[in-house]
């Protein structure tokens, strides 16, 4: 009886789930409600949950309860420590969760609606959860080797040079893209400026309070930070109304990218308690409680998404970066659907902290469902604008005119309402000088989230709700930003102990200096070329770093792949063959348009060509001249490191080929480095708390 | 319902590393304190600094 009632409950759950989705994909009226868009993620998580999860926990996987993990094994109460489920899934999240499902989504949206809410759903449950899940289970069977680490261990050397190298890589263009993302929310606006900055010595008070004033006591300190916080997007409002004072705050791209190279110089050199540790806390509850503010809202609000499912743009011709629909949707939302990054995370902390193998499907696979239902709230907040605001705000001023009259006509031409006048409106509503060009995605995903928050909990706040979005997506970038320069500054002094002992410890000040200087210098380089680039920068690096977190991605996938072919699993191999297969179709794709396309928008050497021959033909203005000889060497550098990350993943993915047609042709193969099974005693003699 | 909120903060200060040091007492107990000359465990203070420490090594923050 029970059993048919719980079929029955999956089966209603599977017809709303398709209804929801035959609803969001073949609507074409005005407008359609946000709620179809929750619903059909909601049931569509859940049957993936229930069911894929589920059979690659026990078919594929075969997970054994009884098996000792790697926490249990090594137990030494600081890395190794068996921990709660529930505690494990929050440090995953906390973790895997940062800026990108936010930044993503809201770039793709100029594609409409649909195609990145379909990616988005099917990406994660095809591709990213059983990514981050396998990655985990495999990872844990190690004793929680990183993925570097295995992919040399089960493919070969190739393989973890590789992923040593383009972690290293991608680093560089996250931060510097992320860095990108803050500059240009904080650009000609002294509130949000003024409380970016207020975040610096409120995490160091926080910093110093658990250091010294109360050891050890993280939330009463990290309660202090959060008030202080939010204090200072207050305190922003009243900076902003003074005359003189916001004057100290008002500054172009070009100053504000440098402080934020000096920042993160400082934050990689000074201890990790005064600056990086503190910073960390505060932005996880922050993050942690909008991200759950915005879910609650949306519910209660249940807004209306006014931009199409699908807009012209798919052809190519995009106003935020260039590309067609395919395979340019698939590059711009990674985080959300599909991440590489993930494996690192996957590989590395959380596996050490594993009490029971039972866990891996909840960490794993539970946690990227979360993460992707994130990219969908950040989805609804972008398209719950009106597509003619959205556009205003997200196009870069090379592409629409700089005048507000000529970028209105401009979007007007494309068929999306909106005045001057409106446009200045919603700049006062937010307390912002000019809402026109700031691209990111930052600033439109704040009036998003403003609108929303201002609707479901009072509307007369609007610029209040504008600047604590704004500080909330500041805060856990540049988060990222410290954390992501000390991982860089330990990998490179990691490479470098191979040549000279002394370089290779991470306590010796001459190597701490020279390498987060190389590092921050890395990520300012991209950083600079992005500001002085006309067209915002955005529309280079982005698909450049999606290019790179798909390429990690895919040999996270190829070590996943060819441990199951290894283990005899062949007949289960396309559970993360397909994945693989797909993200090296699409990465290749891209890349081979981002270096052959002849359209100057979406080809680097076209761009290159284009911006030479004006050059020399003296067409360009005298500001643009200036620059255009750095824009160009710039458009050189980015096509080879294009070519480098497609050449870096065909080398990975022939390798694991070429393993496993040796392993399927009887020859001999590198072992499996499978840790032996041991039983666990934890749930004869220790309860799990 | 009160026993369901003290497990609730206690996961909280189990998340954020708040009871990080009683755990190490407790598992400096249970391990290192087996001879009666071990060395006595560390202080609050002095336990934070190395756990704070350790825990910025590895990747923690991804995109």
């Amino acid at each position: 009886m029970n059993k048919y009632i719980r079929m029955l409950i999956w089966v209603a759950v599977a017809l709303l789930g398709a209804f929801a989705i035959s609803g969001i994909a073949l609507n074409r009226g005005e407008s359609i409600n946000a709620l179809w868009l929750i619903t059909a993620a909601v049931c569509v998580y859940a049957i993936a949950y229930r069911f894929y999860a589920a059979w690659i926990a026990a078919k594929v996987l075969v997970i054994d309860e009884t098996r000792a993990t790697p926490a249990e094994r090594l137990n030494n109460g600081r890395d190794f420590i068996p921990t709660n489920k529930w505690v494990v899934f929050g440090h995953h999240f906390a973790a895997i969760a940062g800026p990108g499902p936010l930044v993503g989504p809201t770039l793709a949206a100029q594609f409409g609606y649909l195609p990145g809410t379909l990616w988005i759903l099917i990406g994660a449950v095809l591709g990213g959860a059983v990514q981050d899940m396998v990655t985990l289970f495999i990872s844990t069977r190690r004793d929680g080797r990183s993925l570097g680490q295995m992919a040399r261990d089960e493919i070969g050397a190739i393989g973890g040079t590789a992923a040593l190298v383009g972690t290293f890589l991608i680093m560089i263009i996250l931060i510097a893209v992320l860095g990108l993302v803050v500059v240009n929310a904080m650009k000609h606006s002294p509130w949000a400026t003024s409380t970016v900055a207020a975040t610096i010595p409120i995490a160091m008070i926080v910093g110093v309070y658990m250091r010294n004033i109360r050891p050890g006591r993280v939330l009463e300190a990290t309660t202090l930070g959060v008030v202080l916080l939010l204090f200072s997007v207050f305190a922003g409002g009243w900076i902003d109304h003074h005359e003189t004072l916001r004057t100290y705050f008002d500054h172009d791209g070009l100053p504000l990218a440098f402080a934020i190279i000096v920042y993160g110089f400082a934050a990689a050199v000074l201890p990790v308690w005064l600056l990086l540790a503190p910073r960390d806390y505060l932005s996880t509850f922050v993050k942690l409680g909008t991200i759950a503010l915005l879910a609650i809202a949306i519910v209660i609000l249940r807004p209306d998404i006014h931009m199409p499912a699908l807009t012209q743009f798919t052809d190519g011709t995009g106003p935020i970066f260039g590309g067609k629909l395919f395979p340019f949707v698939f590059i711009t939302i990674a985080c959300g659907a599909i991440s590489g990054f993930h494996a690192l995370i996957s590989s590395g902390t959380t596996p050490k902290l594993l009490s029971n193998e039972r866990d891996i499907r909840m960490i794993g696979y539970g946690a990227m469902l979360l993460e992707s239902f994130v990219a969908i709230m950040a989805m609804i907040a972008a398209t719950v604008l009106e597509p003619g605001i959205f556009f205003a705000i997200n196009s870069p001023a090379g592409v629409v005119g700089k005048e507000a009259v000529d970028a209105v006509a401009k979007i007007n031409s494309w068929g999306f309402a909106v005045t001057v006048e409106q446009m200045s409106q919603l700049a006062k509503d937010m307390g912002e000088s000019s809402l026109f060009a700031r691209t990111g995605g930052a600033p439109s995903l704040a009036v998003g989230m403003a609108s929303i928050f201002g609707s479901a909990f009072g509307k007369g706040m609007l610029a209040l709700w504008y600047h604590f979005a704004i500080m909330f997506e500041a805060i856990f970038i540049l988060t990222t930003l410290d954390a992501g320069t000390r991982v860089g500054r330990f990998m490179l002094q990691d490479m470098l102990g191979n040549f000279n002992k002394k370089l290779g410890e991470t306590s010796y000040m001459p190597s701490v200096i020279l390498t987060s200087a190389v590092v921050v210098a890395g990520w300012g380089y991209f950083l600079y070329i992005g500001v002085i680039d006309p067209n915002g920068g955005v529309n280079i690096l982005w698909p450049l770093f999606g290019i790179a977190n798909q390429m990690l991605a895919a040999i996270a996938l190829c070590v996943a792949t060819g441990v199951l072919v290894k283990s005899g699993k062949l007949k289960y191999a396309w559970v993360t063959g397909l994945p693989l297969f797909w993200l090296v179709i699409i990465t290749t794709t891209a890349a081979y348009e981002k270096i052959c396309s002849d359209d100057i928008r979406v080809g680097f050497f076209a761009a290159a060509n284009d911006l030479s021959a004006k050059l020399s033909a003296g067409v360009l203005p005298p500001e643009k001249a200036a620059v255009a000889p750095q824009l160009i060497f710039n458009q050189h550098l980015d096509a080879y490191l294009t070519l480098f990350f497609v050449v870096v993943l065909w080398v990975v993915l022939l390798d694991m080929l070429r393993l496993c047609v040796r392993y399927l042709a009887g020859k001999p193969v590198l072992a499996i480095s499978e840790a032996p099974h041991e039983v666990t005693q934890l749930e004869n003699t220790w309860v799990r708390d | 319902m009160l026993k369901k909120l003290k497990h609730l903060w206690h996961m909280v200060r189990r998340l954020t590393g708040d009871d990080a040091y009683e755990v190490y007492l407790k598992h400096h107990a249970e391990f290192h304190q087996s001879s009666p000359d071990a060395p006595p465990p560390l202080s609050r203070k002095e336990f934070f600094k190395i756990w704070q420490d350790s825990q910025w090594k590895d990747i923690k923050r991804c995109c």
